[in-house]
């Protein structure tokens, strides 16, 4: 075999990015087009009583200039992917989302007008004479303000706010039964902080309108080609969809933010056929600040409970799901069926219910962010779990290794149904925290620890024992949960006559490595040169369908179902063999890219076979010519990889400045295809998760202002925040996927937040200030506050 | 991130600089203030007059009296010149602190205190080291005393159309014994505090000390009260504590989402006391 399965293979894709030569939706460009900028609001809530373009219309070399009230009413405005319903069998409240405002903004960057030019500096300049009369109006930022009486109201029809609520697992009785009779409740009120994700390419459409076919082109910098389409055709524009193509080329970072439809796509699309010229439109950086879909945003209660011996007897979980201003694609989904479902964590906990409540705000709407609910989850549990240690004066590995599912396979033994609607696929929890103790040398980490009490320098360690639900997802169960779409994925696989393959999938990578990735598993499967494989993958027009790449699910699901297209290709390459070889196919066996009789030397090869495929002079009877098999794969379950992180910090007490000294993360994602690139996300997850933790975080104040939405302000991570990640893997394969696969994309974001955290809370309460939390991001000030009692 | 149009004019001399020089014109030195603010229309120009290229304003030169550093040196400059690592060695400490890569090979000194920005570190670092501005105009040359350079937030002595084409570092004791101590902002990495301190000692026992502040409040300045009552003593911490409580008086703090008023005080405190402690 060629056996590139397991081997760190160099990325094939990273020659062109690294020399300049992606081809990124603000590359393209077409002849004709012009320049499209959006006139955004300064304000969080006002009323628009007048927009007076007539200046602006002046400027030489400006287009047209549309408004909200130039958008046909038949156009609705941009729909919700996902539908979660009241306590009470409600359904959401699901307020309109208009393409471009009409007479209300709702929060600071909401659209007002779109200027259209032959330059982007002429738009910019038109922009600017472009006078808006507003009546400004109170705003409410925060989701729990958001549901106070007498909170500013974000849309008519939604009565305090309230988008949802929302309840999983046991009766709340029953959990606060356990609790009362707990030996000891840890208790903890927490926001999760809002986050911005900053991929480096913002985000950009091309739209184009072909008379002579009727036919819509849109490059867009999107995760999500196919569901693009889907949405804006069907829902927001009522186009049929063969007449349009979405594109989504070359696309640098999305981390969540680019799966969903922005309000951009369809009006460019709409607007390019209004004015009958290709248009552009690329986000500026501060624009991308206030308008991608942010992440996180809840703000929390948590309650857990524990018996004399330290196991876990039941948990409460309140949250407030800030979801912004507008719903975005997939934002109901993710402070509920992303999140609520992991609430038990790894852990044997009997009793767990959670409540939540999703609140509009006039703020930016708030959608996946990478890991999307499983990380506020995560960080719920663990947060409580090592304050719970330093309550009850016990030790937080101990603690954990104590509350842990025993291990299952998923085969010998069954899936871990938990009390919270998830059932397990494989785990095994005790290795991964073991390995990460002694990685970190823990013993004698306690003693640095003591002996740095008599210093300046004091010193914390902190854990984080995660799971999360990923290979997103078996399209029955979402479906049950309020999915609007399915999430299978598809995958063509196209033999050329000279036995080249060209393989089509749904997934689209926006910095993944999948051009690398799958084409290893084709080369290891089919016994041919990974030169011999080329991945294609972003356009609507040639790949058949796709559900896109997100929620780690690409090699999941995307992968799974280019295994079964080999099979069918293999399948009937065996036909062709045997025909060649004058031999029976069960008399066959393929390896090495050939067929070989057994037990003799006859053998044809895969290329050979091709041609034969293409060139079917000789053949076998009633098989039809060709080569090229397409499938769809469903899974049967989620996957859930899982993980042990350690956090090592030092405080300065006299500033607060913390300075993350070592991180340790034991991930465990199943097999693994490529080491390297997998290694790439564990720690691109890390320091985000890090990030979020120490650094990040988007502020809106009271007047609905984001007060922080430039690079000189939010501090994005850069390499020297960071130590060295110390890393390591054990594998426990999935057992419901053929690759045994169970993602990685997601992991270093979801584990590490909560332990860094708790390692600041661990050397702050050991050097005698025994605070129960330090607010993300833990800024200097905030941590020296902590120590100023 | 599109600026208004501007006209742009490239300068080979100092003298041809103030000669493109209009009402509606402003210098550019390395651009990395001014483009940014240009950029987000925060600022707009009608001129550009591009002095990044004049070659006899951007070098250093170590004089019997003085280091002469040009008005266009820019920070890698400073950071890598060895005249100054002796003459001044918070000079050098300084420079590395700015910015990233980038930014110290683009800007220059001459823009950072012509611009003032209260965080930047050059203003704290030149009011320690007793600097002199040498600007030049239409009419002739002058020099300002770095003591009444700065004169308010983004303010200076600066009159429209002239040109910074040195500072002027003496070779005294106290700056040869200087070191600068930096609280960064994490995203924007100017100083939160920057503390430049500089002293000539007499055995153990201060003779001269200069400190510079910045960052704290709306413009760099000297903690005189703080200098003042340390000269004849010991730099030992308790002497450094006690000096340390006027060091706020009689200036506006600045406070923001990252950094208190209060806090800012504090890491004064804290960064002035770990500079002095520092000195030899
Ligand atoms: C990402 C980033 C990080 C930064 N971090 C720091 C930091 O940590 N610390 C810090 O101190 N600074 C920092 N800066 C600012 C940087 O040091 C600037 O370069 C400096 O403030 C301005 O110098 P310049 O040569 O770029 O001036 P320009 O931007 O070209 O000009 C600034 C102003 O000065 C005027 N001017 C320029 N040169 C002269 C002159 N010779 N005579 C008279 N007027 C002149 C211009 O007309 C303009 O008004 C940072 C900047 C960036 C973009």
């Amino acid at each position: 075999m060629t056996n590139y399965i397991g081997k760190s293979v160099k990325r094939v894709e990273d020659k062109r990015f690294i020399t300049g030569q992606g081809n990124y939706t603000d590359d393209i460009k077409i002849p004709n087009m012009v320049h499209a900028y959006i006139v955004r609001s300064p304000y969080a809530h006002a009323h628009v009583k007048n927009i007076d373009t007539a200046e602006a219309l002046k400027v030489p070399g400006v287009v047209s200039i549309l408004t909200g009230a130039d958008i046909p009413e038949a156009i609705a405005g941009v729909p919700c992917g996902w539908q979660v319903d009241f306590k009470n069998g409600d359904t959401m409240k699901e307020p309109p989302h208009p393409l471009l405002v009409r007479g209300t903004v709702r929060h600071v960057g909401d659209g007002v007008a779109v200027v259209m030019a032959e330059t982007k500096a002429i738009a910019k300049d038109a922009a600017d004479l472009i006078d808006v009369d507003y009546d400004v109006l109170d705003a409410v930022a925060d989701p729990k303000k958001a549901a106070e009486p007498g909170a500013p109201q974000v849309h008519p029809d939604c009565p305090g706010n309230l988008c949802f609520d929302w309840e999983l697992g046991n009766p709340k009785e029953e959990v606060a039964a356990a609790l009362a009779s707990a030996h000891h409740v840890t208790e903890l009120d927490f926001v999760n902080q809002r986050v911005v994700p900053n991929a480096m390419e913002t985000r950009g459409v091309v739209a184009q309108y072909d008379t002579a076919y009727d036919k819509y082109t849109i490059w867009t910098s999107t995760q999500n080609p196919h569901l693009i389409r889907l949405l804006m055709c069907a829902f927001v524009l009522g186009i049929p969809e063969h007449k349009v193509r979405v594109v989504g080329p070359d696309v640098g970072g999305g981390f969540g933010s680019k799966i969903f439809h922005y309000a951009e796509e369809a009006l460019l699309v709409w607007a390019s056929k209004h004015i009958g010229r290709p248009i552009k439109w690329t986000c500026d950086r501060s624009e991308a600040f206030m308008t991608d879909a942010h992440g996180r945003d809840h703000n929390s209660n948590a309650k857990m409970g524990f018996d004399k011996d330290g196991k876990i007897v039941a948990l409460q979980a309140t949250t407030f799901a800030n979801l912004g201003a507008y719903l975005s694609t997939f934002a109901p989904a993710v402070p509920t069926y992303l999140h609520g479902t992991l609430m038990q964590g790894l852990y044997t906990t009997p009793k767990v219910n959670v409540d939540v409540k999703a609140m509009f705000t006039h703020t930016n709407a708030v959608d996946a962010y990478r890991g999307a609910g499983r990380p506020e989850a995560t960080y719920l549990l663990e947060r409580l779990l090592d304050l719970a240690a330093l309550e009850m004066d016990m030790d937080p590995a101990e603690l954990r290794l104590k509350n842990f599912i025993p291990a299952f396979d998923g085969v010998e033994q069954p899936g871990y149904q938990t009390q919270v609607a998830l059932q397990y696929d494989s785990g095994n929890y005790e290795p991964v925290l073991k390995r990460a103790l002694e990685m970190v040398g823990y013993e004698n980490f306690r003693k640095d620890q003591a002996a740095a009490l008599s210093t300046n320098k004091i010193l914390g360690i902190g854990f984080s024992t995660y799971i999360e639900a990923c290979g997103i997802a078996p399209s029955a169960v979402v479906g049950a949960l309020g999915a609007r779409a399915g999430l299978f994925e598809s995958a063509q696989v196209r033999v050329q006559p000279t036995g080249k393959v060209s393989v089509y999938t749904g997934s689209h990578s926006h910095g993944q490595g999948h051009e690398t990735t799958f084409a290893q598993i084709v080369a290891d499967k089919m016994g041919i040169a990974l030169e011999d494989v080329e991945i294609i993958h972003g356009d609507s027009d040639s790949v058949a369908f796709g559900m896109g790449t997100y929620g780690s699910r690409s090699l999941a699901v995307g992968g799974s179902a280019i295994v079964k297209s080999i099979e069918k290709v293999l399948d009937k390459g065996a036909k062709v063999a045997a025909h060649l070889l004058e031999a029976s196919v069960d008399d066959l066996d393929y390896a090495e890219g050939k067929w070989t009789v057994k037990g003799t030397d006859k053998s044809v090869s895969f290329g050979d076979v091709s041609l034969t495929a293409y060139v079917p002079h000789n053949y076998p009877e009633g098989l039809e010519p060709g080569l090229d098999f397409s499938s769809f794969y469903d899974p049967a379950n989620f996957t859930y990889p899982f993980g042990a992180h350690i956090a090592i910090v030092e405080i300065d007490k006299e500033t607060g400045a913390t300075k993350l000294l070592r991180f340790i993360a034991v991930d465990d994602v199943g097999n693994v295809i490529n080491p390297m690139i997998v290694d790439g996300q564990i720690h691109g997850g890390l320091a985000q998760g890090i990030g979020q933790a120490m650094h990040e975080g988007a502020l809106y104040d009271d007047t609905g202002q984001l007060i922080n939405g430039s690079y000189m302000d939010y501090c994005m991570p850069r390499a020297d925040d960071f130590p060295s990640f110390e890393i390591d893997r054990t594998v426990t394969p999935c057992p419901h996927n053929p690759l045994g696969v169970k993602g990685a994309g997601e992991a270093g974001c979801i584990g590490s937040t909560p332990a860094v955290v708790n390692a600041v809370v661990d050397a702050l309460w050991k050097a005698g200030y025994k605070v129960k939390d330090i607010p993300m991001p833990m800024t200097p000030e905030r941590v020296w506050t902590a120590m100023q009692g | 991130m599109i600026p208004i149009s501007f006209n742009y004019k490239k300068a080979s001399s100092v003298d041809e600089a103030l000669s493109l020089m209009t009402d509606d014109a402003k210098i550019l030195g390395g651009g990395h203030s001014l483009i940014p603010a240009l950029k987000l229309r925060l600022n707009s120009v009608d001129t550009l007059i591009d002095i990044s290229k004049i070659e006899n304003i951007k070098g250093i030169n170590d004089n019997a009296q003085s280091v002469t550093v040009g008005g266009g040196a820019t920070h890698a400059s400073i950071a890598s010149n060895s005249a100054l690592a002796k003459a001044a060695p918070m000079m050098a400490e300084a420079a590395h602190t700015i910015g990233d890569r980038q930014v110290r090979n683009m800007g220059t000194i001459g823009g950072s205190i012509a611009h003032a920005d209260p965080a930047a570190d050059w203003p704290a670092v030149l009011l320690a080291s007793d600097a002199n501005v040498v600007i030049k105009n239409k009419t002739g040359q002058r020099e300002v005393d770095i003591d009444q350079f700065f004169t308010g937030f983004y303010e200076t002595a600066l009159a429209d159309g002239e040109i910074i084409t040195a500072i002027r570092i003496p070779k005294t004791a106290y700056n040869a014994n200087s070191v600068y101590e930096k609280f960064k902002q994490p995203a924007s990495r100017f100083a939160i505090v920057g503390i430049a301190a500089a002293a000539e000692m007499d055995g153990n026992v201060v003779k001269a000390l200069r400190i510079g502040v910045t960052g704290l409040a709306e413009v760099a300045f000297r903690p005189m009260e703080v200098e003042k009552e340390l000269i004849g003593k010991e730099l030992t911490e308790a002497n450094i504590d006690a000096a340390l409580g006027t060091i706020a008086n009689g200036v506006s703090v600045m406070g923001d989402h990252y950094a208190s008023e209060k806090y800012r005080t504090h890491l004064a405190k804290v960064y002035t006391k770990r500079a002095l402690l520092r000195l030899k």
